[in-house]
């Protein structure tokens, strides 16, 4: 068994709210000056960054998790963790005749670069990424599962797109086990605030849009790190377990905006 | 006021079963898609006006005592949360119109906030 440190939320220069500097070899050079050993990309309703920040990871200490983070029917954000690059592309593949022919509008929403390895400019992603696909996080749920990866509702205490504002409670009828709060409440205080939570399992995630905001808060102690051994390690199975490092990150750097 | 002439009126689909809508009389309207406000907004025997289509729904209704929801712009409850509404009781309408215009329908009705 070893200790994974995990960041599993973090966005590119392909998310329209990602600050320029979110480029493959500056995502990976933060990560790796902390420790983190693995890494999730994570952009709105879109995979299309992950390749490059794979291969900027090519020799680093970082293993990049291929993700995205989906806004479903209910304006609600989950973020999807896979495995491997073919699962995340055929939930890509999924998710695409449902979402949205809006164009972007840059100027108000922001930028949206694909990018290569280097972080130099590929093309412009002209649809807008911030919209809602046409599919219930219920449906989600189980074709991310049944591809073999994981959907995390994110962020579910924030009013916008968080799941407990926007549906009020946890869904009873899908098997959400694992959820995410966001990096500016105490995991432990928010028991407190929103009762609706005990019984699940919470992760941590700094939802990355600057450098700064790469915390990997995630402490897996596993084999070797996947979706069923983080799933384990959640459950606290077979020995594997999941610790917060919240508080010790809070005391050692102000990580708030 | 009565449901039955709010789903005649404003040309409702019923999507859970049918009963005697003339026996139901809603207090008051209410129009929210966050359901965290809807827990703490809308009144018992509120007619409640939404586009969210989510299972969630029917239990707010049915915590709340509402007396119908209508749900706009067709967005569809999938099949278990029609049964789970029809299992508690919670009445589920549907129609092709925007909030704002059913908002505005049902206080032209005399239906007004609580």
């Amino acid at each position: 068994m070893k200790k994974i440190r995990a960041e599993l939320h973090t966005h590119t220069v392909l998310s329209p709210c990602a600050s320029i500097e979110m480029i493959p070899p500056l995502i990976i050079a933060e990560a790796e000056a902390k420790n983190i050993d693995i890494l999730a990309i994570t952009d709105h309703n879109s995979i299309a960054n992950i390749s490059a920040v794979i291969e900027a990871a090519a020799g680093s200490n970082v293993t990049v998790i291929p993700g995205i983070e989906l806004q479903t029917q209910e304006e609600i954000h989950s973020i999807c963790l896979f495995d491997t690059l073919s699962q995340v592309s055929s939930f890509y593949t999924f998710i695409e005749p449902t979402l949205p022919d809006l164009k972007n509008n840059a100027d108000f929403f922001g930028e949206q670069f694909v990018v290569d390895r280097t972080g130099d400019f590929v093309r412009r992603e002209e649809r807008m990424l911030i919209s809602s696909a046409n599919i219930s996080i219920n449906d989600a749920f189980l074709e991310v599962r049944r591809l073999g990866g994981l959907l995390i509702p994110a962020h579910v205490n924030r009013s916008a797109y968080g799941l407990l504002p926007v549906l009020g409670f946890v869904p009873q009828d899908i098997d959400l086990e694992i959820l995410e709060v966001s990096k500016h409440v105490d995991p432990i205080e928010i028991f407190a605030k929103f009762p609706q939570l005990m019984g699940y399992q919470l992760i941590q995630n700094g939802d990355a849009h600057f450098l700064h905001e790469i915390l990997g808060f995630n402490q897996f102690t596993v084999e070797e790190f996947s979706i069923q051994e983080m799933i384990k390690a959640m459950r606290g199975q077979d020995g594997r377990t999941y610790n917060n490092l919240y508080q010790i990150i809070k005391e050692n750097n102000n990580f708030n905006e | 006021m009565n449901l039955d002439l709010i789903i005649n009126k404003l040309n409702l689909k019923v999507l859970t079963d049918n009963k005697d809508f003339s026996q139901i009389q809603p207090s008051h309207g209410y129009v929210s898609d966050m359901l965290s406000c809807v827990m703490t907004g809308a009144g018992q025997h509120s007619v409640w006006v939404t586009l969210q289509a989510h299972g969630n729904i029917v239990a707010v209704a049915r915590l709340l005592d509402l007396s119908a929801i209508i749900i706009t712009e067709d967005a569809q409850p999938d099949e278990k949360t029609i049964a789970k509404a029809n299992e508690e009781g919670v009445i589920l309408l549907s129609t092709e119109e925007n909030s704002f215009n059913i908002a505005g329908k049902l206080w032209e009705l005399g239906l007004k906030d609580k």
